[in-house]
């Protein structure tokens, strides 16, 4: 049984590293902030969920791992929330500077 | 295997050093400095000091790096050439006088943990660390709150004449986006309820006063950037009350033991824990606020929202 869950546990883990892995390519790799912060949203959402998940069977606790699953939610929060903030300040520059070209002859 | 994730992060924390100090643009270099307090408190984890760990990221990485950010704003894109070498050199200089410290330790160091941990039971305390903040070497720490007020007392000095009782400049320049406002309000509440736990925590986990104060001055700043309350006012009485009260309840306390206990900054006997609990809290409150006026900067305005 405890095998097992190892198993489980390995299987997750190294998912969710692979998800942070890619994010973190995206976040290098890809041309504007838009793109970015999509590449990201995965890696802390998806990537997150799939580590905690991996990490419950190793849980010593119940409250040990109802507290992992407070990490992931309030990091989902955060992630999203701040996710809009900045894509809609990369907007917003985007707008000014695509004006100010306008305005050059 | 542990001695390999250990090499990567000791690696990591000094390539995230390089980074910040040889970043070409200040804003870059603040964020690689952000990225090393985070990785330098993994560090603190490894070496079993949670509440050096908690502290270097709430206040190294979090609070620093937001003053450092706002004040790297005002700054131009490309450093003085004469500036970056002169940055290098004394870069350069201290990292080798702390080398050459650490290679001219004794082995094995001198260390007062013994002490400290055979002294703690008369504290009433769990928490080394506390014990130590707070009866050892309260001396320590009321002086370090009295610098506390100082470094306020030098982000208001740099406000003009005519506007230094009013209010900050506002974090946003119109009004705050929707999703902070919605992150303020889910955020907050729960935040506040883990920065009063790091506090009560504290006295038997890892945790304090300044972590506690940490947590509680990120909510308030959240809570001001989602324009969910007014910026403060420099010359509230309230406000100066609050800033006064973890200094002067310290010292308040420690007169106290003269009476007391026949010292300085003694606790009554029998006491202890309740008069620390009760200081810590005052400090929470002081520290709290002074991390969130020095975030918000000098007063630059009289009736701005």
């Amino acid at each position: 049984m405890s095998l097992l869950l190892d198993a489980v546990t390995l299987l997750l883990v190294s998912a969710g590293v692979l998800f942070f892995a890619a994010g973190t390519l995206g976040l290098l790799r890809l041309p504007d902030p838009l793109t970015r912060i999509h590449a990201l949203t995965k890696a802390d959402n998806v990537g997150l969920a799939l580590i905690v998940l991996g990490l419950l069977p190793q849980a010593g606790s119940v409250m040990a791992g109802v507290k992992m699953i407070a990490v992931w939610a309030l990091a989902q929060i955060a992630s999203g929330a701040v996710s809009q903030v900045l894509a809609e300040a990369a907007t917003l520059e985007a707008q000014i500077e695509a004006t100010a070209r306008e305005k050059r002859p | 295997m542990s001695l390999v994730f250990d090499a990567l992060a000791g690696l990591l924390v000094a390539g995230a050093a390089l980074a910040a100090v040889t970043a070409a643009a200040p804003r870059a270099a603040v964020i690689a400095f952000m990225g090393y307090g985070v990785l330098l408190g993994l560090a603190w984890a490894r070496l079993a000091a949670p509440d050096v760990a908690l502290t270097e990221i709430a206040i190294g990485s979090g609070i620093s790096g937001i003053v450092l950010l706002r004040a790297a704003a005002g700054l131009p894109a490309v450093p003085p050439a004469a500036n970056r070498a002169l940055a290098a050199a004394i870069s350069v200089a201290v990292a080798l006088g702390l080398a050459a410290l650490v290679l001219a330790l004794p082995e094995p160091a001198p260390s007062r943990a013994a002490d400290a941990a055979a002294a703690l039971p008369a504290t009433g305390l769990g928490n080394p660390v506390t014990g130590v903040l707070l009866a050892f070497r309260a001396l320590d720490t009321l002086l370090e709150k009295i610098v506390l007020l100082l470094a306020l007392v030098g982000v208001w000095a740099l406000a003009r004449d005519p506007l230094w009782r009013g209010r900050p400049e506002p974090l946003f320049a119109g009004a705050a986006p929707a999703p902070s406002a919605f992150l303020a309000r889910v955020l907050v509440p729960i935040g506040v309820l883990v920065g009063a736990y790091l506090l009560w925590a504290g006295a038997d986990a890892p945790g304090g006063a300044f972590q506690s104060g940490a947590t509680l001055a990120a909510m308030g700043l959240l809570a001001l950037m989602a324009g969910l309350a007014p910026l403060p006012r420099a010359d509230d009485r309230r406000l100066r009350l609050v800033l006064l009260a973890g200094p002067f309840g310290l010292l308040a306390a420690g007169f106290l033991g003269w009476a007391t206990a026949g010292a300085f900054l003694a606790f009554p006997p029998g006491f202890e824990k309740p008069v620390i609990k009760i200081v810590e809290i005052a400090i929470t409150a002081s520290i709290a606020l002074t991390l969130i006026l020095v975030v918000l900067g000098p007063p630059a305005g009289e009736e701005r929202p």
